[in-house]
C-alpha cells in the first residue's frame, strides 16, 4: 500500500519544540506567578514545605525524563525486574482492542477502544505518581476523565464500585506464565472515588501513544493512590455492588489494601512510607498525604480510619 | 583472582561515569542492590571453600577463604555505606529508626556488624593470638550468611525466587559442612 506523506506541509525536524519544553509550557505560566508567591514566603530549606508548595502550585515541577519513565517500570506481566517490561513488552499486540462493559450498567456489552474514548474531550494532565515501593515520578498523561466515561455507561443505582481487569494473554505476556500474582491483574475503586475529577483513563503520555511497558493501549491513573492501583492494559470495566478483589490485596492482604491511599503516616509493614525517591533526584523527599492531592480527595475519606482502611 | 572479584565494583564505577551503560533510573538503588548481591555471593563463596576442599578435593582453594571473606566484608561495607550515607542523605537521623523498626534492615545490619570482628581478626597474627577461640569466633560467618539471606528475602516485594535460590545454596553449604564434620562417624575415608 502506498502511503503518501506531504513533505511540503511538514516542518523540518529541527524546528519541532523540544518535548521537554512543550510539556512544561503550562508550568511556565503557573511558575511565574507561584515564584512570586513563594519568594514572599518563609525559608526554602524545609523539604516538607517545598514539597507541599510544589504540589499546590506546580512550580518547580520537573517531569520525569521520558527515558526513565519508559525503562523503569513495574509491570509483572512482562517480568519482575524494573527493566523487564521495556525489554519484553514489545511483543504485545494492542490493536484491535475492545473493552467489555459489564455489571450494573444500562447497556452491558463490548466496545472498541476508539468508541470508548472518542466522545470525551482528551486532556493532558501532569500528575505525580507514587509507587508503594517509595519512589515517584511526574508524568504528563493524556486521557479522558474516568467520570465522563462512567457517566456515559449509565450506572444503575446498585453500582457502588468499579472493577477493572487487565488482559490475560500469556503467549504475549511472559510474566503471566508464572503465578507471581493471580492473573489477570484486577483493580477497583469505590464509585465516589471513580467519579472524582482526578482519575484518568489514559491512552498516551509525553504527547504520544502509551508505550506497551506503560500499559498500552488503555490504563488507569489515580494520582492520590499508590501506583499499583493504576491498572494497565484494561480489557474490562465492571460496575459492582460489592467491593471487588484486587491483585495485590489478594497477594499480600496485610501489606496492600483496597484503598492504597498515599499516606506517610501508614507504613508498609516492612518499610517506611514517610519519604520517597523522586526518580532523577539525589535526596529523598517527604511523602505527602494523598500524594499532595488532599484538597481534591480528602473529603472522600472523612471519618474513615485510614490505618485500618489502608 | 582478587582483580577479577573487583570487576563488579569496577563495573559500577564505570557505569557511574557513563561508560558501558548507566546506573539506571535510580542509581543509588542500583549500587545498593549490586553491592548487596556481591556481599552475599562472596559470603557463600567463603563458606563453599572448605566443603569443596575436603569433600571434592580442591586443595588449591584453601588460600581463597580469607580472600573471599574480606571481599564479602568490602562489598558489605560499600553496601551499608551506600544505604546509610547516600540513600539516607539528609535524613541520617532515620538510620537508627530504620534499623530498629524495619526487620530486613535489622537483620541486615546485624549480619554486617558480625563481619567486622571477622575482618579485623582475619590476619595470621590474630589467628595466633586467639588460637582455638579464633575458630569459635569465625563460626559467626554462618550467622552472617543466614542474616544476609533473610535480609534479601524480607526486602523483596513478591518474587521470592532469587532469595530462595540463595537460601537453598546456603542450606546446601550447611549440609556439606555437616557432612565434613560427621564424616569420621559415618565411616567415610579421609
Amino acid at each position: 500500500m502506498l502511503i503518501r506523506r506531504n513533505r511540503h506541509a511538514e516542518s523540518p525536524e529541527r524546528e519541532v519544540t523540544d518535548p521537554g519544553l512543550y510539556l512544561r509550557r503550562r508550568e511556565f505560566v503557573t511558575g511565574a506567578g507561584a515564584a512570586l508567591v513563594l519568594a514572599a514566603c518563609g525559608p526554602a530549606d524545609d523539604p516538607m514545605a517545598e514539597a507541599k508548595a510544589e504540589a499546590t502550585t506546580g512550580a518547580g515541577v520537573e517531569t520525569t525524563p521520558f527515558e526513565k519513565a519508559t525503562h523503569y517500570n513495574n509491570y509483572y506481566e512482562f517480568g519482575t525486574d524494573k527493566e523487564d517490561p521495556s525489554e519484553n513488552a514489545g511483543q504485545l499486540v494492542t490493536r484491535p482492542w475492545s473493552v467489555a462493559i459489564e455489571g450494573e450498567v444500562a447497556k452491558p456489552g463490548t466496545i472498541d477502544l476508539e468508541d470508548l474514548i472518542k466522545p470525551s474531550a482528551v486532556e493532558e494532565r501532569i500528575y505525580r505518581m507514587r509507587c508503594v515501593e517509595a519512589w515517584s515520578m511526574v508524568i504528563p498523561w493524556r486521557g479522558v476523565p474516568l467520570k465522563d466515561v462512567l457517566a456515559r455507561l449509565e450506572p444503575t443505582s446498585r453500582a457502588r464500585y468499579v472493577a477493572f481487569t487487565t488482559l490475560l494473554r500469556p503467549e504475549q505476556m511472559p510474566g503471566q506464565r508464572r503465578r507471581v500474582l493471580e492473573w489477570p491483574y484486577r483493580e477497583g475503586l469505590r464509585m465516589d472515588e471513580a467519579m472524582n475529577t482526578l482519575p484518568l483513563l489514559v491512552t498516551g503520555m509525553y504527547g504520544r501513544d502509551l508505550p506497551n511497558q506503560n500499559g498500552a493501549p488503555l490504563r488507569l491513573v489515580v494520582p492520590w493512590k499508590y501506583g499499583f492501583k493504576g491498572i494497565k492494559s484494561i480489557v474490562s470495566i465492571r460496575l459492582t455492588e460489592t467491593q471487588p478483589e484486587t491483585a495485590w490485596n489478594v497477594a499480600a492482604p496485610d501489606e496492600y489494601g483496597f484503598y492504597a491511599n498515599v499516606n506517610p503516616e501508614v507504613d508498609h509493614p516492612r518499610w517506611s512510607q514517610k519519604r520517597e525517591r523522586r526518580i532523577g533526584e539525589f535526596s529523598k523527599r517527604p511523602t505527602l498525604m494523598f500524594n499532595g492531592y488532599g484538597d481534591q480527595v480528602a473529603a472522600l475519606y472523612a471519618g474513615m480510619d485510614l490505618q485500618k482502611n489502608f | 583472582m582478587v582483580a577479577a572479584c573487583l570487576l563488579p565494583l569496577a563495573g559500577l564505577a564505570a557505569r557511574a561515569l557513563g561508560v558501558g551503560g548507566d546506573l539506571g533510573a535510580d542509581p543509588i538503588r542500583t549500587v545498593t542492590l549490586t553491592t548487596g548481591m556481591w556481599t552475599l555471593r562472596f559470603l557463600l563463596a567463603t563458606l563453599a571453600v572448605t566443603p569443596l576442599r575436603r569433600l571434592a578435593g580442591f586443595a588449591q582453594l584453601a588460600p581463597y577463604r580469607r580472600t573471599f571473606g574480606l571481599l564479602a566484608f568490602s562489598y558489605g561495607s560499600l553496601h551499608f555505606l551506600t544505604y546509610a550515607v547516600l540513600d539516607l542523605w539528609g535524613a541520617w537521623d532515620t538510620l537508627l529508626e530504620d534499623i530498629a523498626k524495619r526487620p530486613y534492615i535489622t537483620v541486615g545490619s546485624t549480619g554486617f556488624v558480625m563481619l567486622v570482628p571477622l575482618a579485623i581478626t582475619s590476619t595470621r597474627a590474630w589467628i595466633r593470638r586467639l588460637g582455638k577461640r579464633w575458630v569459635q569466633l569465625h563460626r559467626l560467618v554462618y550467622v552472617a550468611a543466614l542474616a544476609g539471606c533473610l535480609h534479601f528475602l524480607w526486602l523483596v516485594k513478591k518474587d521470592v525466587r532469587e532469595p530462595l535460590l540463595y537460601a537453598g545454596i546456603l542450606a546446601a553449604l550447611f549440609a556439606a559442612r555437616g557432612l565434613v564434620l560427621l564424616r569420621p562417624s559415618l565411616g567415610l575415608s579421609r
